[in-house]
């Protein structure tokens, strides 16, 4: 490798460190994505003088970074707040696609005969890539709401998908083995992608953010074993960054959600879920729904009111309703703030991004072991579109899918104001005991005109 | 084990110390930036399809490389772009200064 390249890639790898480093704080983490994209920009410039291009050859890169940087941006630019995780899952998806078919490119140019160090990695990165792309592409659907966000289960699951693996491990020493065997990798290829499929549809939507981390590391690894078959320092160093971080902080997420990464990934999330329970919660029980004025009323002569918000709040955009809210209240001499759960919303740092958006103080954002004391000596606390945070099940009933995760306590708050637009349950797809509790008031609607009619009603009372 | 393939085992082996080092104090609300960070990270797969896609002459290669070129593309540019929307809601709670100081960062 020519001197001044293998330079650059050095720049690029240290720029990708710092660029990790200014992502974990928030202060610097905007600043800490730009620092990365230099780094990038910086390594595939330094790529460009070592290539013998062929006139198609370049004709077709101009033509495939035209295409990219286009559906890159439009996607990037035009997705919905709400819809960022599925895009995330996409952006990952294609990454590992690339790392896959880079990989069978070089196989192809080895010939039939490739030495095991060239083959091996190969082999790694397709395999693995693969997953990596037909897993995201299910993660999106399922977000996306293309398909049920429910888990597919089906009798002997664990096994289907075991053989699976036994499979493309027992193809991938017969390609490094016998390796005259001519495309063997195409199977191997397809494999994989059933098996990327096959592991995440028995997923549940609620976890999906710590499976989109997963696949993420896995792309890192594919990328980094494309760079051993293609001997590229930058690839590897890039790549093997990913795969470390994005494993820990696989691990971070799963452990915010009070959950083991082999029960997110195992356990069939949901499985015990609306069909017994729903049924069994809704009949003869019956809820307390409120009037605008009432809520408004109690609202108003309260001291202490906290807002939990979640995934409805943003499904409705209300965010600035919130805000508008909180400070009316705020000049009623109403003691205001927001009880943010790891979870909220479908990602983590979900309420904090929106709630930033609507300019709410940052002060007024409160961590969940921070608050968790206060809600009993809150008066009201307003639950705004979220669910499966505030469910006391996850305390008290250890059969449910979500015992075991950290909720926030609002049911200690003395009243608990209920926003949502049915009685469905959340996305974990399980009942909710709250909404029965004595002190509970439902108010039902869409979350934004709930919030602009109390807002009105306040300003009455 | 050749020279090359050493140093390169090396600097897979150390890049995972540093991978890990490097976020191990990262707060919850920065789990799903830095996820998607990361993600632009391995669009330097960008960087393999390019060199795979510049020599190539076949069909086969000519659409391995096109394809290859234009998903790890969308996955640089989209990554970043997207990760920056998240970051940019942020923004309205921190002191203007460090915008600048990025671009100084080389």
């Amino acid at each position: 490798m020519n001197l001044a390249i293998a330079l650059a890639y050095l720049v690029a790898a240290v720029l990708f460190i710092l660029g990790l480093k200014q992502l974990s704080s928030p202060k610097s983490a905007r600043n800490g994505n730009f620092t990365a994209a230099a780094g990038m920009v910086i390594a595939l410039l330094a790529t460009l003088p070592l290539l013998h291009f062929t006139s198609t050859g370049a004709t077709i890169i101009v033509i495939g970074v035209v295409i990219g940087a286009l559906v890159g941006t439009i996607g990037a630019r035009m997705v919905k707040m709400t819809a960022i995780p599925q895009m995330v899952a996409l952006f990952n998806g294609v990454g590992g696609g690339a790392a896959a078919l880079v990989a069978v490119a070089e196989l192809l140019r080895f010939g039939e005969h490739p030495s095991f160090s060239l083959a091996f990695p190969s082999v790694f990165s397709i395999v693995i890539g693969s997953v990596s792309f037909a897993g995201s592409m299910v993660a999106f659907a399922k977000l996306q709401e293309l398909m049920t966000g429910t888990p597919i289960t089906y009798p002997g699951q664990q096994l289907v998908n075991g053989l699976l693996a036994a499979a493309i491990v027992g193809f991938v020493i017969a390609v490094l083995a016998i390796a005259s065997v001519p495309f063997s990798f195409i199977a191997l290829m397809l494999l994989a992608l059933v098996l990327g499929v096959a592991f995440v549809l028995p997923i549940g939507g609620a976890d999906m953010p710590v499976v989109i981390s997963l696949l993420n590391a896995f792309t890192g690894l594919a990328v980094a074993a494309s760079g051993f078959t293609l001997n590229n320092f930058a690839l590897i160093v890039a790549g093997t960054l990913v795969g470390a971080s994005g494993s820990l902080l696989t691990k971070m997420m799963s452990d915010a959600m009070g959950r083991s990464l082999v029960s997110v990934l195992f356990g069939a999330f949901g499985k015990v879920q609306a069909g017994a329970a729903a049924v069994a919660g809704q009949e003869g029980r019956s809820v307390r729904s409120a009037s605008a004025e009432d809520l408004g009323t109690l609202l108003a002569y309260s001291q202490r009111v906290i807002i939990v918000p979640g995934y409805g709040l943003a499904v409705a955009q209300a965010q600035h309703a919130v805000r508008e809210l909180a400070e009316v209240l705020e000049k009623r001499g109403v003691e205001v703030s927001y009880a943010i759960h790891p979870v909220a919303g479908r990602m983590p740092g979900h309420m904090n991004v929106l709630l930033a958006e609507a300019n709410v103080p940052y002060e007024q954002l409160k961590e969940m072991d921070e608050i968790n004391d206060e809600f009993k000596n809150a008066d009201v606390v307003l639950i705004v579109g979220a669910n499966d945070v505030v469910n006391p099940a996850a305390r008290t009933s250890p059969g449910s899918p979500i015992f075991g995760m950290p909720i926030l306590n609002a049911d200690q708050a003395k009243n608990i104001v209920f926003m949502k637009r049915s009685m469905r349950p959340g996305f974990a797809g399980i009942d909710n005991e709250l909404m029965f509790d004595p002190k509970t008031m439902m108010f039902f609607g869409d979350a934004k005109e709930s919030l602009t009619k109390l807002v009105s009603a306040v300003k009455a009372a | 084990m050749n020279n090359e393939l050493l140093n390169e085992v090396t600097f897979f082996v150390l890049a995972i110390f540093i991978g890990i080092e490097v976020i191990s104090k990262v707060p919850t609300i920065l789990h799903t930036p830095l996820m998607s960070g990361t993600n632009a990270i391995h669009g330097i797969i960008l960087v393999g399809a390019i060199v795979i896609a510049a020599g190539a002459s076949t069909p086969v290669n000519i659409a391995i490389g096109l394809v290859a070129v234009i998903l790890a593309t969308t996955n640089v540019v989209g990554g970043f772009v997207v990760t920056d929307r998240m970051l940019e809601m942020f923004k309205g709670r921190q002191a203007p200064k460090a915008a600048e100081s990025k671009t100084t960062a080389k």
